[in-house]
């Protein structure tokens, strides 16, 4: 009697390790995708910027400054290696479009060009989509950081050793607001 | 509740109605038997229904949101628009937002704004707005309409809306056809139930009663279950773009048109954003506009959203 019981414990106690160890795996790795879909919505960016400089150059030739920046800062963002330079290089690429987004207003030759329009919301919506993927990213990690410190998966989480996840964070306080771009496209 | 455990309740209420549609069309097919059948081996009546029932509820999992949007005559985006290039990148940000794949886009041919989602599960959904919203909104509003169907989409709310939708079709239909044959069967029926007595008069009287009012509690509560899930996906929509603003100013505009939108039957009204029959029964806040309403007063939303974004902002100073 008490040898059933004892196993039936142990069943217990295994199937509850294995359903634990098994959440914790599926949660690092949508981590771990989250992750992956801010790199892709980076390289969207990247990929539009030469398109962009394409277009306002003809017009925009005396903001020569702001679109070396712009070409300079898309650049040193797509060489950059590791988290944190990473995520200053593109801090400094958003910074550096916004400067053109605010030039772009004083040519209404820009503003009336259907091409120019349609590049700024494409722009304009990579920037919400590498903002949301941050948001996703954050949130889902914030779960997984949850889940491994919160009594008892935390004992499986250390038995296994799963480490914690490093949130995006955001130094400039600026950036923390979503960044606002005239879209002239209502 | 957060949105795994209503999509986990969705699941099980779509299993529940479609199991209680089921009864009901054996139900009937019972009665049929009880009534006419006699003489016959097998109760026809009953296998009939019963198949009716299965293979409405199957039909309306897997083909309900291709004919609800066929219904409302939705064709896809076309993104040389700059407007539906717009509409249909938005609904790319909030499905990364959301963490789901990307929805199909559809557009509506009315000059009134509105907009639903429909679909089995989010893998297989799709988002249709009328060309009246995109010209009225601006981005931030559309963002929240936008976040707004996401919502409905991730909890599994399009999958209940849709066999329900289908569903308070089917058995309006199969009343409407019981009810028919009841009157033109009736003398052959009043003559076979006078020598089974008052058992027979009351299984009878029941079978009628239930019958009439099938269709009538089925749409209130397709209504009341749509109504419920309204404010719970403003309020998870609001938590994906964590802007409740851009939504209340939507639905402000959307108060402001008074037409119905004709595009959209009264069937699938529930699957909207705003209910398509205009203003005039959005205003209504007593018991009646309740009980008749697929959402909830959109002041009512309206106000709801602007305490979110004040909590919002009161957290955010802290």
């Amino acid at each position: 009697m008490t040898l059933w019981i004892l196993l039936a414990v142990v069943v217990i106690i295994v199937v509850w390790l294995i359903g634990t160890f098994n959440g914790l795996v599926s949660l690092k790795n949508e981590t771990l995708n989250g992750w992956k879909q801010i790199d892709v919505q980076l390289k969207r960016r990247h990929d539009l910027i030469p398109n962009l400089i394409e277009t306002v150059k003809g017009v925009m030739n005396f903001e020569q400054k702001t679109l070396t920046m712009v070409i300079e800062a898309r650049n040193k963002a797509i060489s950059a290696q590791g988290v944190a330079e990473k995520a200053g290089a593109e801090n400094m690429l958003t910074g550096a479009l916004r400067q053109l987004f605010a030039l772009v207003e004083n040519y209404p030759t820009l503003k009336s060009n259907e091409n120019a329009s349609k590049l700024q919301e494409e722009l304009v919506s990579t920037e919400n989509r590498i903002g949301f993927a941050r948001q996703f990213y954050n949130d889902i990690a914030t779960k997984f950081n949850i889940a491994q410190q919160t009594f008892p998966s935390n004992i499986v989480a250390g038995m296994f050793g799963f480490t914690k996840q490093e949130l995006f964070e955001i130094t400039d306080a600026a950036e923390r607001d979503v960044p606002k771009v005239d879209l002239n496209l209502k | 509740m957060n949105i795994l455990e209503q999509a986990a309740a969705n699941k099980r209420a779509s299993w529940v109605v479609i199991s209680f549609v089921i009864l009901l069309f054996l139900c009937i097919g019972f009665g049929f038997d009880y009534f006419y059948g006699s003489g016959m081996q097998f109760p026809v009546f009953t296998g009939v229904a019963f198949l009716f029932g299965v293979g409405s509820s199957y039909m309306s999992f897997a083909y309900g949101d291709k004919m609800i949007l066929s219904s409302t005559h939705a064709v896809p985006l076309d993104m040389n628009d700059p407007k539906q290039q717009q509409w249909h990148n938005i609904i790319e940000e909030m499905s990364i937002a959301a963490g789901i794949p990307v929805p199909k886009t559809y557009i509506i041919d009315d000059p009134d704004p509105n907009a639903f989602a429909t679909g089995q599960d989010p893998e297989h959904s799709s988002i249709a707005v009328t060309r009246g919203l995109l010209e009225a909104l601006n981005r931030d509003e559309l963002q929240g309409v936008a976040a707004h169907e996401m919502s409905h989409i991730k909890n599994f709310d399009i999958r209940l809306m849709l066999i329900l939708a289908v569903m308070v079709g089917a058995i309006a239909l199969l009343a409407d056809w019981a009810g028919r044959s009841l009157w033109f069967g009736r003398s052959r029926s009043s003559r076979r139930s006078e020598g089974s007595g008052p058992i027979a008069l009351i299984i009878l009287a029941v079978w009628f009663i239930a019958i009439i009012l099938a269709p009538i509690l089925s749409q209130l509560m397709a209504m009341a279950v749509s109504r419920k899930r309204e404010s719970l996906a403003d309020a998870s929509g609001a938590a994906l773009t964590r802007n409740p603003l851009g939504l209340a100013s939507a639905l402000e505009k959307i108060n402001g048109y008074t037409s119905p939108t004709r595009s959209i039957n009264q069937g699938t009204a529930h699957l909207c954003i705003a209910d398509p029959k205009g203003s005039a029964v959005g205003m209504r806040e007593d018991w009646m506009g309740n009980l008749f309403a697929t959402h909830p007063p959109i002041e009512k939303r309206i106000r709801a959203l602007k305490e979110m974004a004040y909590q919002f902002n009161a957290s955010k100073g802290e």
